[in-house]
């Protein structure tokens, strides 16, 4: 069975955003680069699909400059079999970041796509999605258990919904699905897996490769801000029993949310 | 502006808060659109209230596969009616509905897309979007070339209003395709629980609960103003709380009325997925804890000894009102 997963590199989340001169994105100087949070756990449940199903081999694919590299080298160091890496520069929206994971997607017969539910910088949550329709797979998110069917044509998913339920989902395979915090405890790397990771040799597409180099993004992103600061508040005086008392009193009265 | 159209989401016959408040927001930027809304059966008092907020046509995507939630059957069911419509605008509310079938919609159309927006400004032929990044550490402006601009916006943050009242009501047959995933059973929660994303009041536990049990207390408090309980990822990661409840960078980013958090120190993952709460409400025994720094409210004080005389001040409150 061919399983891809999609990742991304993103800022590490102790990151302290800084917003760039031209206020087009953020200072990227001294940011410690990682693989998305969601991605690893994808990572994880391609690894133990193929450790499951005792066959097949798992394929990482990323989108972006030489930096993302590092991404897939640590995953193969993880125990991805194969890693794909579509080298491309500068502002990439959702539209030409799946046109290109799709499109890898179909070149590596894709017969399950494993991703996170969303990278945690730019906070989509919609490639998974937009991959999904452009290969016309079903997909399902925020999943948190998958079972893939002995004869590999189907799997049940649990998926978060709203409120603390839970929704259990039949799908036919190819699909394509993206992870929740939850479904798994994403492994380290182990020596000779990061050994092995130095010296794999990575496919290397450009977007010209895939057959997208006359396509440009469809959103532009201008005009970043940091949010505006909160004003110092009140700390409440007193004992215990006056504080909560005093509390209710101004959140009635004075902010008037209750 | 062109052709403007908002899906309206409905569940057994009763409208999402998020589709009304974008509704309010279209009008008092003099928008005219069209609220769709797939469903079945009875939905009038979905349309009354669609139009009540300013739709001036609302369109019932009607089939019996629409009547629950499914991706593939929403996707094809909208993408068959819309492009047929020449929308310049395609929008919906960032519900964990919204945020599953509008990526597809927007592949269909093969257009760009922005999520999870707080803001949406029309201006001439154009629209443009401001949407939080980095979990609200920061945001940025999105424009669209192309049609349509598809985006979705965050629920909670646009106040709602009642507008013209004189849209019209259209059913239209529609068609879901063929479906390959589909939820088979839903399992609800033990215990009733308010949507996180959606809840007007939430209060939140960090690692100083000290255990799963001692989150009743939180729950308590939370169930005199219908509020939702929310964690830390310190709360959840030491399994205190099950992941759902995350507020933060790893988990869910929110923006209730009120955010009360207890024994919350403050990491910066937290706070980004917080900070845009209109209230803020701090109960930590470190008077130098971060969350102070954000906080309108703040409590220096052990939580265990606190939250329970809030939850008594509250229900006090209440049998008042």
């Amino acid at each position: 069975m061919n399983i891809i997963v999609l990742v991304k590199q993103v800022p590490d989340t102790e990151t302290k955003v800084r917003i760039s001169a031209d206020k087009r994105g953020i200072e990227t100087n001294d940011i410690k680069w990682v693989i998305n949070p969601y991605d690893e756990f994808a990572i994880e449940e391609g690894l133990k699909t193929k450790e499951r199903l005792k066959e097949g081999a798992v394929t990482v694919v990323t989108v972006g400059p030489d930096r993302t590299v590092e991404a897939l080298r640590t995953a193969v160091a993880m125990g991805a079999d194969h890693a794909v890496h579509i080298k491309a520069d500068g502002m990439l929206d959702t539209y030409i970041v799946s046109r290109a994971l799709a499109e890898v997607c179909k070149k590596e017969n894709a017969q399950i796509v494993f991703t996170g539910k969303q990278a945690i910088d730019d906070d989509q949550a919609a490639t998974f999605g937009y991959v999904a329709e452009l290969l016309q797979y079903p997909s399902a998110s925020v999943i948190i258990k998958c079972e893939i069917s002995a004869d590999k044509t189907k799997a049940t998913l649990e998926q978060e919904g709203d409120s603390g339920a839970k929704n259990i989902i039949e799908t036919s395979l190819p699909a394509v699905i993206a992870v929740n915090k939850g479904i798994n405890t994403p492994r380290y790397a182990s020596l000779p897996g990061i050994m092995k990771a130095k010296k794999k040799e990575i496919k290397t597409y450009t977007l010209a490769d895939l057959g997208l180099g006359s396509e440009t993004s469809k959103t532009a992103d201008s005009d970043y801000q940091l949010p505006p600061e909160r004003a110092a508040g009140k700390k409440l005086q007193g004992d215990a029993a006056t504080q909560a008392k005093e509390l209710v009193r101004l959140l009635r009265e004075e902010a008037k949310v209750i | 502006m062109g052709n403007v159209f908002i899906i309206a989401e409905q569940k057994d016959g009763n409208v999402k808060r998020v589709s009304l408040e974008i509704l309010s927001e279209l009008s008092r930027q003099g928008i005219a659109a069209t609220a769709v809304v797939p469903g079945f059966g009875d939905l009038s008092k979905v349309t009354d209230s669609l139009v009540d907020h300013g739709a001036s046509k609302v369109v019932v995507l009607e089939h019996e596969a629409l009547n629950q939630y499914n991706t593939e059957a929403y996707t094809n069911a909208l993408y068959q009616y819309l492009s047929s419509q020449n929308p310049s605008v395609v929008l919906t509310g960032a519900t964990s509905h919204g945020k599953d079938f509008l990526p597809r919609l927007a592949a269909k159309f093969k257009t760009g897309i922005a999520a999870d927006c707080t803001s949406f400004q029309f201006s001439g032929d154009k629209v443009s979007v401001r949407r939080p990044i980095y979990a609200g550490k920061c945001s940025k402006m999105v424009e669209f070339s192309g049609a349509p601009a598809v985006f979705s916006v965050r629920p909670n943050v646009l106040a709602t209003q009642t507008g013209s009242k004189s849209g019209s009501v259209e059913k239209v047959a529609a068609d879901p395709g063929s479906v390959k995933a589909k939820v088979v059973s839903t399992v609800a929660s033990q215990v009733k629980k308010v949507e996180l994303t959606e809840a007007d009041i939430i209060i939140s536990g960090g690692r100083s609960l000290k255990s799963a049990d001692n989150f009743k207390i939180l729950s308590d408090c939370a169930a005199t103003v219908g509020a939702a309980v929310g964690a830390s990822r310190a709360a959840v990661d030491a399994g205190y709380a099950p992941h759902d409840m995350q507020v933060g960078q790893t988990g869910k980013t929110v923006s209730p009325k009120l955010y009360i958090a207890c024994g919350i120190s403050g990491a910066i993952q937290h706070l980004a997925g917080m900070r845009t709460s209109k209230v803020i409400v701090a109960i930590n025994k470190d008077p130098e804890a971060p969350i102070f720094q954000k906080a309108d409210y703040g409590i220096v004080g052990d939580l265990f000894e606190v939250v329970p005389l809030l939850t008594e001040e509250l229900k006090k409150l209440k049998s008042q009102s």
